[in-house]
């Protein structure tokens, strides 16, 4: 099979567009990451596109009548807050099994204000707040104490996750908020679910991303193999039987399955990636992750975010572009903004927020449900 | 509309003349227990070999969270529990009659289902219902 590698990538700067359309927003995206390799639409022979508030609403195909119907078979995905990931990933697999050597692919949203989770219910009465907490605070916030149970994990550890991802958002422009915020203003912000304060909730917002992603032959054909990223692995796993799974939403088997996967079919171990984009839709979240992906052992999370270990300059900068938790979270969107991060360092393009010397990384995202995509990319040699 | 209170979810039952009780499923092949009614157990995919069991009333508390935002209406702060009953099987409810401060939470702590009506919740109908929730255990 043919290598994959993208070459061209891109994202819009996230925030609040309520007078565009969804395809609208997608288009932007899709445009730019063609400028970045210098291709138009007519070039393209597939788009995979990734949204989920309008998952019935056949945005892929909308987004090509505003710029450019050629008839391209078009893909609609939606895999909860793996969507942006699962559109990828269907985008790199048809150029892997040689259906294709030129695809697009999109990932698109435009969100309210709010929490999610926890509807009301069709039948009956509502359940929220009388059986637990369906929101998504809550349910991210007991899945960070099933941590704190097992490792003591505190509220301080939880918090320093949004103080170092809202730092390094400082330095994104494409980020949704660029603000510092300290220890203390975290951990007093208003209490959402304990242990998550607002400031470690990630934001809603409107966003989009693109790649198009080249068969080997045809990258070189086109001489864009100076700034390509080889995907090394695509992984995409659902949430294995869990004995609380009914109850308990699971983001580390799947994580931890798809990580495995993910590091064999790259031939790579953790200690070989430089920088990583994870899923911290929550702060609590952030913390489970470095051991499922295991960039620590198990039990070792709370001294890596102690220690600065995951921090711009340290050993594995986890989050360099903000993170959900600042740079913003449109959900179709998030998986292929998390795959232009890594790409753009990768690129030696990141500017003050570059991770000096980068030559492979890893993107994650997980979508309650439970849906997990890993990518693991490097510098096309 | 029912003269009697409905049940919140389908796993919990009231009998005629008996306590309610919570009720699972339980797989015999391998000996998975769900809440609800179901054909094929999803840990081992055996099919035909659900049986309904009577769930504990007691259990621990295995993780939590102090909601407090919610949607409009709802009354916070409120726990949100995970409760492993003494048979293994994992339930989520509302962890009641104990202050919702992290001070006074510890994992593993004894608790007891407790049966109640679902704070005032009525349907379109009018109908009433039934619920559960969590409390410490009574220390004898």
């Amino acid at each position: 099979m043919t290598d994959a590698y993208i070459v061209g990538v891109d994202m819009i700067k996230f925030g609040r567009f309520p007078d565009k359309t969804v395809p609208q927003i997608g288009a932007q995206a899709a445009l730019m990451a063609l400028d970045d390799c210098g291709l138009t639409i007519q070039d393209m022979q597939a788009l995979y596109c990734g949204n989920l508030g309008q998952a019935s609403g056949m945005v892929g195909q909308r987004m090509l009548q505003e710029i450019g119907q050629t008839g391209m078979p078009v893909v609609n995905v939606a895999n909860a807050c793996a969507t942006g990931a699962t559109a990828f990933r269907e985008a790199w697999a048809s150029v892997k099994a040689g259906l294709y050597d030129c695809v697009l692919a999109v990932g698109v949203e435009q969100m309210g204000k709010g929490l999610l989770g926890g509807a009301g219910a069709k039948v009956g009465i509502p359940k929220e707040g009388l059986l637990g907490s369906g929101t998504m605070p809550a349910v991210f916030a007991e899945a960070g104490m099933e941590h704190a149970r097992k490792y003591g994990t505190t509220f301080e550890q939880f918090a320093k996750v949004s103080v170092k991802n809202h730092h390094h958002s400082t330095l994104n422009p494409k980020a949704m908020y660029q603000i510092e915020t300290p220890l203390d203003e975290v951990m007093g912000a208003e209490m959402i679910s304990y242990p998550n304060t607002k400031l470690m909730c990630s934001v809603n917002v409107d966003g989009s991303a693109a790649a198009v992603i080249c068969s080997e032959k045809k990258a070189k054909e086109l001489g864009l193999m100076s700034r390509a990223i080889k995907v090394r692995a695509s992984v995409l796993a659902s949430d294995p039987w869990q004995e609380r799974d009914l109850v308990m939403p699971d983001v580390n088997s799947c994580t931890r399955k798809a990580a495995a996967e993910a590091y064999e079919m790259a031939g790579v171990g953790p200690d070989d990636i430089n920088l990583i984009e994870l899923h911290d839709c929550f702060a609590t979240a952030e913390i489970l992750h470095y051991e499922n992906l295991g960039i620590c052992k198990d039990g070792e999370a709370g001294r890596l975010i102690d220690e600065g270990e995951v921090a711009l300059g340290g050993r594995i900068p986890v989050n360099v572009s903000g993170g959900l938790l600042s740079k913003g979270h449109p959900l179709g969107a998030t998986g292929i903004a998390n795959i232009y991060e890594v790409s753009t360092h990768l690129r030696g393009e990141a500017g003050s927020r570059q991770v000096e010397g980068a030559k492979m990384g890893l993107t994650h995202v997980i979508g309650l449900g439970s849906a997990c995509a890993i990518h693991v990319l490097e510098k096309a040699s | 509309m029912s003269d009697k209170p409905l049940a919140a979810v389908p796993y919990l039952k009231i009998p005629e003349g008996a306590d309610p009780y919570l009720e699972g499923h339980k797989c015999g092949n391998c000996g998975a227990t769900f809440l609800g009614e179901r054909d094929v157990c999803s840990k081992c995919g055996a099919r035909d070999q659900m049986s309904a069991v009577t769930l504990p009333n007691t259990g621990k508390l295995y993780s939590y969270s102090i909601v407090y935002r919610s949607f409009p209406g709802i009354e916070v702060p409120y726990i949100s529990a995970i409760v492993d009953l003494d048979d293994g099987t994992a339930i989520k409810g509302n962890l009641i009659n104990i202050e919702p401060d992290p001070e006074n939470i510890a994992f593993d702590m004894p608790v007891e289902v407790v049966y109640d009506d679902a704070l005032g919740r009525k349907d379109a109908d009018g109908n009433a219902y039934l619920s559960y929730f969590f409390q410490p255990t009574a220390s004898a």
